[in-house]
């Protein structure tokens, strides 16, 4: 297909799409249920008082299961997809970034990085935060500490695939509890409900930091053990 | 006076609301980054447009949603699961991208090259 | 609807626009990662502060990484390409003449 005929097809498409979702919103129907107010009335046996909290982990926790699964997925497929031989292509790469101003300044920033995302994580309970957004100020920090020049890559051993799998399996298990007791799958205990979705976020969080970090750290590196050697006589 | 920016209404209605607003402007995303989509020849450019149309969609979810009943958790927690989602299925996108490159592919796909 | 969502809301469109036609890739991530934080604004002005700090972090910050590093992945690809073709060329002196 020529350019020309491309452009043209894509650009009816993007106008049609418009106009279709504009008179679509334009003219959307009044929803009958009310839903911030079924909420409101039944937040308070959800054991967490921040409603975005109540509905990620008690309302529609099965989304949030399926949604940890996906990043499992993604992080396997990663892990698969890395060459054997990155981490030693990837050490070619530390001695310029070891700056020490770099060092000293990675040592300062990334421990308060990290206190503000346990910070996060407490706060999820009863105020804006949560295991996401926590995981995530986390992983940030890991990649800044990888930027820096620091070899955390090298560590990815057993210990890393456990970290990765925890937030599912816990998840998985205290789902299960209820099933025990002949209720259906994934209601909390009544009186342990604020405990349990605490501890989940808490692994949640964990695994989320990990599998965001593995997929910046094992992307596959340009320059194979193969392809590297010419490259660096160059740079001698 | 800064004050002003934030509380002063542009039009008398009250039909115009910001989440209104701001659901038609994720309209207008999705239909300009899916010209961009079909539009570019770059598989990266692609995998950015791919996620702008992404954002388009978080902000007509949130924007429709709070526009008749007020904040509403609901579709904001799903939005936040989607943005995960998201971040992760991008990554996984450049992965495989960055992977098909090493074993030499190129950056187009082959039925853009001239 | 004020003032300040109309400027969020042109600003969007405009980024995104700018991202599409731009030629240059790195450009275009950095149009990317401004997308983001405009993006933060419209959530925080969306009564969404949850939003607002995922997306801070998730689609300011690694999004642009893993794109920036997939740039960085490319210009490196092509020095080594263009490296070796130089190598080849040098190692068959007869050939290499013959292309000047």
């Amino acid at each position: 297909m020529n350019t020309q005929l491309r452009l043209t097809l894509a650009s009816v498409a993007g106008v049609a799409l418009f106009a279709l979702l504009t008179l679509a919103i334009w003219y959307h129907p009044t929803s009958t249920v009310d839903l911030p107010q079924l909420v409101a009335n039944s937040l308070a046996e959800t054991g967490t008082e921040h409603p975005i909290t109540a509905v990620l982990l008690n309302f529609r926790s099965y989304d949030t299961l399926l949604e940890v699964a996906v990043l499992l997925v993604a992080v396997v497929i990663t892990l698969a997809l890395a060459q054997q031989d990155s981490n030693e292509a990837l050490s070619s790469l530390e001695q310029p970034a070891r700056d020490s101003l770099v060092i000293a300044l990675t040592r300062r920033l990334v421990p308060l990085v990290v206190l503000v995302g346990v910070y996060v994580l407490w706060a999820g309970s009863y105020q804006p935060g949560g295991a996401f957004q926590a995981g995530a100020l986390i992983a940030a920090a890991g990649v800044l500490l990888r930027l820096a020049g620091w070899p955390i890559h090298q560590r990815a051993n057993l210990l890393l695939r456990v970290g990765l799998t925890l937030g599912l399996v816990v998840f998985i298990m205290i789902a299960s509890i209820a099933l025990v007791s002949g209720q259906p799958f994934l209601t909390y205990p009544e009186r342990w409900a604020g405990e349990l979705i605490f501890a989940i976020e808490t692994v949640l969080t964990l695994s989320i930091a990990l599998t965001l970090l593995s997929l910046f750290l094992f992307s596959p590196e340009a320059l194979s053990s193969q392809s590297r050697k010419p490259s660096k006589e160059k740079a001698q | 006076m800064t004050t002003e920016l934030f509380t002063t209404e542009l039009f008398a209605t009250e039909l115009f609301t910001t989440e209104l607003w701001f659901a038609l402007i994720g309209a207008l995303i999705i239909g300009i980054s899916t010209i961009g989509f079909f539009g570019a020849t770059h598989i990266l450019k692609r995998i950015m447009a791919f996620n702008l149309m992404g954002s388009g969609v978080f902000l007509i979810m949130v924007g429709l949603a709070q526009h008749d009943r007020g904040v509403d958790p609901v579709p904001q927690a799903l939005v936040l699961t989607g943005i995960v989602v998201a971040v992760s299925a991008t990554a996984l996108a450049l992965i495989i991208f960055r992977r098909y490159i090493a074993s030499g592919g190129q950056s187009k796909l082959p039925e853009h090259r001239s | 609807m004020t003032f300040i969502d109309l400027l969020i809301g042109v600003g969007l469109v405009f980024i995104v626009v700018a991202i599409l036609v731009s030629q240059d890739l790195f450009r275009a991530v950095v149009l990317f990662v401004t997308f983001g934080v405009l993006l933060t604004l419209a959530w925080v002005r969306l009564q969404a502060p949850d939003l607002a700090l995922a997306e801070a972090a998730i689609g300011a910050g690694l999004t642009g990484v893993l794109l920036l590093d997939a740039i960085g992945f490319l210009r490196k690809r092509k020095a080594a390409r263009k490296d070796r073709d130089n190598k080849a060329i040098r190692a068959k002196p007869e050939q290499g003449a013959a292309n000047e």
